[in-house]
């Protein structure tokens, strides 16, 4: 970017209907957060996405480091025991 | 009375759809990318309105004039807008100045429309109001924005202001069309409206830290079909796909 003062980014996470979480959708830029509430309504809930948002400033982030995944997520994978999977569920139970 | 009433419906519509037409003038030229998705919106939202207005004047006129034939086959001394909607885009401020003194009118024209006895006005009404609001807030918000925000902006905001206030009375424009629909409950008066429509500019101005000019010059003149050059201009784009292939449907 050249060095013309730009908004910041916001992320947005819209809450598809009553009961459900809110889900990361995307982000956008806006100089406040009414503003970045607005615009999310009219960037991301323009085909009836949504009953909610939430928007939180992308600087307010911390993410995980990705030099690190092996260390951070590999060991789960040998975890088989964290999984429900040694039951066994009756025939007439649906849905499990 | 029908006739008048076919009148009146087509002044709604027609500040709907010529405000439409020139908010989407700005589609893919926005100041930004959420802002030129926000005035895209509100655009068709308005164009939304025209066509349900536009398909009500064409029933209560029952001459074979559909809704289409009514927009896009007038003249412009046909159009019965008022000369603020027809008023070019200029910069953003002149632009959200524009809709912002049509979002506080709209707003409380629509809330008092919806309890017209007429049904098909009040549910259009109804139905409108919610965007309406929406628009308002967006609107006023700019206005503050721009108006409180730079001394560049300030001045821009300002002088929009100035140059667009001429116009709104045009808004307020009333005459026996009106007057006959009103003591029949059809129409709203503007008496309320006109009140309601003052407080809320001047308090956002207020918070804007903008006024009103000086000079009361108004114009009026749209509501009997006497628009401003722009008009015309206006109608040549949106009317030309029609004009040069008549009945051509996509």
């Amino acid at each position: 970017m050249s060095n013309k003062k730009e908004w910041p980014l916001w992320e947005v996470f819209i809450r598809g209907k009553q009961g459900l979480n809110h889900k990361h959708v995307g982000s956008l830029r806006a100089s406040d957060y009414k503003m970045a509430v607005d615009n999310a309504r009219d960037v991301y809930t323009r085909r009836s996405e949504g009953v909610s948002i939430w928007v939180v400033e992308s600087s307010n982030l911390y993410a995980s480091d990705p030099d690190e995944a092996a260390s951070f997520f590999e060991p789960a994978d040998s975890k088989i025991y964290r999984h429900p999977t040694f039951y066994d569920v009756p025939d007439d139970i649906s849905h499990m | 009375m029908n006739n008048k009433l076919f009148e009146y419906t087509l002044r709604i519509a027609d500040d709907s759809l010529i405000l439409g037409q020139r908010l989407s003038e700005l589609c893919g030229h926005g100041p930004i990318l959420e802002e030129d998705i926000a005035l895209t919106n509100i655009s068709l939202d308005l164009i939304g309105q025209a066509t349900n207005l536009l398909e009500y004047a064409a029933s209560i006129e029952n001459k074979q004039r559909d809704a289409d034939k009514l927009a896009f086959l007038r003249v412009d001394k046909e159009y019965k807008n008022s000369l603020l909607v027809e008023q070019p885009n200029g910069d953003f401020g002149s632009t959200i100045v524009r809709q912002f003194l049509f979002d506080s009118f709209r707003r409380p024209f629509f809330e008092a429309l919806a309890s017209s006895t007429d049904e098909s006005l009040a549910a259009i009404a109804k139905k409108s109001l919610k965007e309406t609001k929406y628009h308002l807030k967006h609107s006023s918000e700019w206005v503050i924005r721009l108006g409180d925000g730079t001394s560049e902006s300030h001045q821009r905001v300002q002088k929009s202001i100035d140059v667009l206030w001429r116009y709104h009375s045009d808004l307020f424009y009333e005459d026996e069309v009106d007057l006959a629909l009103v003591s029949e409950n059809i129409a709203p008066s503007f008496k309320e409206i006109k009140k309601e429509f003052n407080q809320h500019v001047l308090a956002v101005l207020e918070e804007a830290t903008l006024k009103l000019p000086d000079n009361n010059w108004e114009f009026t003149g749209g509501r009997k079909g006497m628009h401003s050059e722009h008009l015309g201009h206006l109608l040549a784009e949106m009317q030309y796909m029609q004009r040069a292939y008549p009945n051509m449907e996509w």
